[in-house]
Order: structure tokens, then sequence, then C-alpha cells
């Protein structure tokens, strides 16, 4: 089953997420890699790089599906990534969508068994899918996602 | 460049983030998160103390400046981390490559001519790493011209003391020149024309740490 890693600037937002994502797909492997070696607020590659190993392990080497928070993390990331081996970097798929819609949406499709590419693109989905209901009073400024 | 400037420039960095520590947390708690001299700091201590342990070489060159920036990827936690370290660790592979142009091998051309490549690989490096270019309200503000002034300078026969100095003078213009900029890129691009008035705590950084290089190097 494809496992999901979860990268961020945060343990305990990343536990409360690993929490939520388990509620709605609870046999889906969940690694997170939040805030720094000592704890504080940031991003740490070596961290990053563990977490991701520890992911495609869990997946059984099917593959991983990663989503990140913002600012450093895509640059930790990156960094992560380029120091893994080509066999591994090849079974992890960067996701663009949002993190907390995205984990949950990619842990669902993930649970039913479906492929790397797929759990990447239904997570990558989300960050075009409306969260308002299309009845919603229109807001200052209008819509943010058009349907 | 030699090893042993090196190992004090790294020292003396250390040291002056240490004493700046306030001052690049209050210039990113105004456009950023408001963690840059804290996580700098947090690094430079990691750095210094591999480099008392023995966990990261004193030499050659090319392992000094790989190790440092791993300590500052492993420990930093913010994007300077990431983007100093790739910096770093890029200078030295690229002292370690050749770099197929001119018919002198690396390791026989001077300190200086060493050191262009060294320093033209780590912003090179950063400038890769952020997607970013000058005038983005970034550290790259103060790098590249640093980079342009150490390489005229040393095109113009200066040696690496006066390269240095050279480029040290460019890169604090080019910080005090991100006061009236818009940022583009990280955090501060939130804040969108809120960020005009400010220096860019990134580019403050990569002011002191090539003013301690100027400052190391005058001392020998």
């Amino acid at each position: 089953m494809i496992a999901i890693a979860l990268v961020g600037h945060s343990g305990e937002l990343l536990r409360a997420l690993r929490a939520m994502v388990a509620q709605a797909a609870p046999a889906v492997p969940v690694v997170i890699a939040g805030g720094t070696a000592t704890g504080s607020l940031g991003t740490s590659s070596p961290g990053i790089q563990e977490a991701l190993r520890a992911a495609l392990r869990a997946s059984d080497g099917e593959g991983v599906v990663v989503l990140f928070d913002l600012g450093s993390a895509v640059l930790a990331l990156e960094i992560a990534l380029e120091e893994l081996p080509d066999h591994d970097r090849a079974r992890i798929a960067v996701s663009d969508g949002p993190l907390v819609e995205g984990a949950v949406r990619a842990a669902v499709e993930a649970a039913g068994g479906a492929s790397l590419a797929q759990v990447c693109a239904v997570a990558d989905a989300e960050r075009a899918t409306a969260k308002l209901p299309p009845d919603w009073p229109d807001r200052p400024g209008g819509r943010a996602v058009s349907r | 460049m030699t090893d042993d400037l090196l190992v004090r420039w790294l020292t003396l960095a250390g040291a002056r983030v240490a004493a700046a520590r306030e001052r690049l947390t209050d210039l990113d708690a105004a456009i950023g998160d408001g963690d840059h001299g804290i996580n700098l700091d947090r690094g430079f201590r990691e750095l210094l103390r591999r480099l008392e342990t023995g966990l990261l070489a004193r030499d050659p060159p090319a392992a000094v400046l790989e190790g440092a920036g791993r300590a500052l990827i492993g420990t930093v936690g913010g994007a300077s981390g990431a983007l100093y370290g790739r910096g770093f660790q890029r200078a030295g592979a690229a002292l370690l490559v050749p770099d197929g142009g001119p018919a002198t091998p690396l390791a026989e051309r001077s300190r200086e001519e060493r050191a262009v490549v060294a320093f033209g690989a780590a912003v090179d490096a950063i400038a890769a790493l952020g997607r970013a270019s000058t005038g983005e309200k970034t550290m790259l503000d103060a790098l590249v011209p640093a980079r342009a002034a150490f390489e005229a300078a040393v095109g113009s026969g200066a040696n690496l003391e006066l390269a240095v100095r050279r480029a040290a003078e460019a890169a604090e213009a080019g910080a005090e020149a991100t006061i009236p900029l818009v940022a583009t890129k990280g955090r501060a691009s939130y804040l969108g024309e809120r960020s005009i008035g400010h220096l860019d705590p990134g580019a403050a950084s990569s002011a002191l740490l090539l003013r301690a290089l100027a400052d190391a190097a005058a001392e020998a």
C-alpha cells in the first residue's frame, strides 16, 4: 500500500494531522517529519530523509506520496530527495496539493489500493477543489476557486 | 583560500552570528517569521561544535565547506539553512571537480582563482535552490553583487584579502539596497508592498558572513 509522508514546520501540527488521516484511512502508513532536530519550529533535511526511508519501508517498497507545508519545507525536501538513491527517489512522488485536504484525500485513495501516480494525482487535485458550497454568499474579492 | 582561513572565517562568523542573533531575528520578525537569527545561531553553534570536536574536518578546504554545509542544512531549520548549507556544499564540490574550461587544472591555480570558483558555485547553488534572482529582496541581493565585486577584484590582480574586502563592501551595499524592494520570495512575499522599508534579514546575514570573511582574511 502507498504510504503518506507529511513534511512541515511543526511536529505538533503533523501529529494532529496524522490522527485526522488515521480516522479516514487507518490502514495507511503515515510518517511525519515536522520541526527541527531540537524540536523548534522549522524543517530538517536529515529528518525528512529519515521519514521518507521509513515511509518507503512501511509501503513495502510500493511508494510514498509526500505532502508539505510552507516556506523552507520545499527546500529541505528537495535536499533530502537529492541525497536518496535513484531507486528510492523513483518511488517518491511529491504532491503540490494542500497539506490537510491533500493528506486525507491521498490516504483514502491509498487505502483503496491505488497506484503511486493515482494517489499523488488526487492529492494534487485538491488544489483546485472548491471547499465552499456553490450557494455560499459572495465574498469580498469574489470566489477563490471557480467551478 | 587556505584551510586556516576557512576555519578562522567560520569561527569568526559563528561569533558574529551569535552577536547579531537578536538583530537578525528582529529584522525577520518585521517581514518574515521572526527566527532568522535564532536559526542561524543554532546552525553555527553546531557547526563550531563539530569543528572543535573533529566531527567536521579542518582540511582540505573542500571537506571543510562540505561539512559546514551539512551542519547548517541539518540544524538551522529555516530556508536559510537549506540555502547557505547548499551554498557551502557546492562551493566545496566545485573545488573537487575540474570545471572543464581553462587549461590550468584547478589545483594549480592561485588561491584567488580557486576562491572565485568556490564563491561562484555557492551563489549559483543558492540561486538555483531558491529559484530566485536579484531584486527579489533576498540574500542574493547581497551575494550576487559581492560575487561580481570579488571576481572583478581578482580579475584586476587583487589578492584574496583585498578581494574579500571588496566582496564584503558590495554585500553590505546590496543588503542596504533591499530596503525599498518588494519581497517576492519567501515568507516576506506574503506582505507584498508592506515589505517595503525593511532590510531583508537574509541579505543582512549574507553581508555579515562576508564581512566576517574579510575580517578573518585581514587578520592573517
